[in-house]
């Protein structure tokens, strides 16, 4: 069950992009700021032009690529796919009134993305609070480990939706379904890296405990916790990445108001541009969730001890 | 037995053996160690890597506990790790989330804050908590880099906050693993000196696996060098009879110190050679 996780947690804020990757099977593309540095033979006073047409180049030259293909494909469709710029037309329709409702079905898209935004939290919040202290107690006794080590590997590469009709069945409902759909996807990150954290925090720490004789309660707040954050927190992110994958497609299966019913209510409508649109509004929403969990890992990171 | 007996053997290793299990089956690393350090005495461990030094340490640290033998601190036999017999690891290891200040804080307060199980001294408050955490940094000059995390601070400062955190403690023994390999030369010899005075200053008693032969010479009074394993004993044990203080300067064309020197490398190079050959 160690294969999942990163070596260290220096290194796990530089990889996450590509284990998220290898994780999930889709690549949410985080844009890195940084280019090619100025050339040195043109540091001249004044502004760096050079410096920043090199940064800002390769990526203008991908999304240019892509509305190239897009455009392409549109034509080549003879138009059943929208072209770019009738689909900019359209979403600035669908952003200037984002909360609208006009019944069940008829909902603005900011409603949509709010409410599988709550389900993704509440899914995800109670895999935490399950899943986190279950991989501590996984990861400090051999005995556990080996007890969980089984199930965690058979119930692991499930797809996330063959859970949804059980779900359906305990609890009655469309919502609680899509819940529990994200609570069982997004737990096993979660207890994976935990567990994985606790068991590998440097022995150098708890010989030092052991000398100082620390209390259990100082072991766990001083050293055991500090030390399994940045792997806690990994977990935590490619649970979040996963949830946010799943829930489109579970919200497809169960409707209501969400993002992912909304692709597929417009599937029924035959209105392309608005999917496109939220095929873009899910990719921003993903980026920014990642964006922000990258964030709070990097802040809780300390340096290693080298041994 | 009599404070002067107990002051002599105030450590008492009787015929200690390790042997660790591997998969290759068991490796035994120690055998038939019988070792006395003083009370105040400045041991100093050495031998080529793979002689069981730290397992030695560590031993006497009560990290491991021996699989033949017993060992002894203050008459009472060494059952476990103990903040009286306080241990300068190799590679400092500090918590890189806490400050130097908490670093060495935490070892203070679970010595003589409240509560304390592990010394019948009078349980103090914070501010003297506090204030003992602070000496123990002035001892080592870095009250200028308490609050600053391990990370911020060099090689040299890490290990140094190491050595307070051992030293605020109070520990009856202070072991250190190699304390200073991992630092350039000069820094290794600017922290030698400070050691040598701290610890005329404080009247410990150290023992100290190294590798390095000058800084054995010059620190200790006496010095254990030990055979190549597996299987690793003790192989001669040299008094060091320098007078105290000791200057690294006076002390580089002394005939008595290139005596000594003479003696240990001797005894690493001439009869203990065949280094490699177990590895």
């Amino acid at each position: 069950m160690v294969s999942a996780v990163f070596h260290s947690p220096l290194a796990a804020a530089a990889e996450d992009v590509a284990v998220m990757k290898s994780q999930t099977g889709a690549a949410p593309v985080v844009p890195t700021a940084s280019g090619p540095a100025p050339l040195p033979e043109q540091t001249k006073p004044g502004f760096d032009w050079n410096g920043l047409l090199m940064a800002a180049m390769p990526p203008v030259l991908g999304l240019a690529l892509l509305l190239l293909i897009w455009s392409m494909v549109s034509m080549g469709t003879a138009g059943s796919i929208p072209t770019p710029i009738d689909t900019a037309k359209q979403a600035i329709t669908i952003f200037s009134d984002p909360f609208y409702r006009k019944g069940p079905n008829d909902q603005g898209v900011g409603w949509n993305v709010l409410m599988s935004l709550e389900r993704v939290a509440l899914g995800f919040g109670l895999a935490a609070a399950v899943g986190i202290p279950a991989g501590f107690v996984i990861g400090r006794f051999d005995f556990l480990s080996r007890m969980f080590n089984p199930l965690i590997s058979l119930l692991r590469p499930v797809s996330p939706l063959a859970w949804l009709p059980i779900g359906l069945l305990v609890f009655k409902g469309a919502n609680p379904a899509a819940i529990w759909t994200i609570f069982i996807c997004s737990i096993w990150p979660m207890i994976i890296n935990t567990a994985v954290g606790v068991q590998r925090v440097p022995q150098d720490y708890m010989n030092v405990a052991r000398v100082l004789n620390l209390s259990e309660w100082k072991i766990v707040t001083k050293i055991l916790f500090p030390s399994v954050l940045p792997y806690m927190l990994t977990g935590v992110r490619l649970a979040v990445g996963t949830a946010w994958l799943v829930i489109v497609a579970a919200e497809m299966l169960t409707g209501g108001v969400g993002i992912g019913f909304w692709v597929w209510d417009e599937w029924n409508n035959l209105n392309v541009k608005n999917i496109i649109i939220a095929i873009f509004v899910i990719g921003i929403v993903g980026l920014v969730l990642e964006y922000l969990l990258i964030k709070v890992a990097t802040a809780f990171t300390f340096e290693e001890v080298k041994s | 037995m009599s404070t002067e007996k107990l002051n002599a053997e105030f450590i008492n290793i009787q015929g200690v053996a390790q042997t660790f299990k591997t998969r290759k089956g068991a490796f035994p690393a120690l055998r038939d160690i019988h070792l006395t350090v003083a009370k105040g005495e400045f041991v100093a461990l050495i031998g080529h890597s793979g002689c069981g030094k730290s397992t030695l340490l560590n031993l006497i640290a009560g990290l491991t506990m021996p699989t033949q033998g017993h060992l002894l601190c203050a008459n009472r036999e060494i059952a476990g790790p103990g903040p009286e017999r306080a241990v300068v690891f190799q590679n400092h290891s500090l918590l890189p989330w806490l400050t130097c200040f908490e670093n060495v804080y935490l070892g203070v307060e679970r010595v003589f804050g409240a509560g304390s199980k592990s010394t019948g001294a009078a349980s103090a408050n914070k501010a003297q908590l506090k204030e003992r955490t602070d000496a123990a940094l002035a001892l080592v000059g870095l009250t200028a880099a308490a609050h600053k995390r391990p990370g911020e601070i060099s090689g040299g400062m890490k290990q140094r906050v190491g050595i307070a955190r051992a030293l605020a403690m109070e520990p009856k023994v202070l072991l250190m693993d190699e304390p200073f390999g991992a630092l350039d030369a000069l820094t290794r010899a600017k922290l030698q000196d400070e050691l040598l005075e701290i610890v005329a200053r404080t009247q410990s008693t150290v023992v100290m696996v190294t590798h390095d032969v000058d800084e054995a010479v010059l620190l200790s009074d006496k010095i254990v060098m030990m055979t190549n394993g597996p299987a690793a004993t003790i192989g001669e044990v040299l008094h060091v009879e320098l007078a105290r203080p000791r200057s690294r300067v006076a002390l580089a064309d002394s005939p008595q110190y290139l005596g000594y020197r003479k003696a240990v490398i001797d005894f690493l190079y001439t009869r203990q050679a065949h280094v490699e050959k177990a590895a």
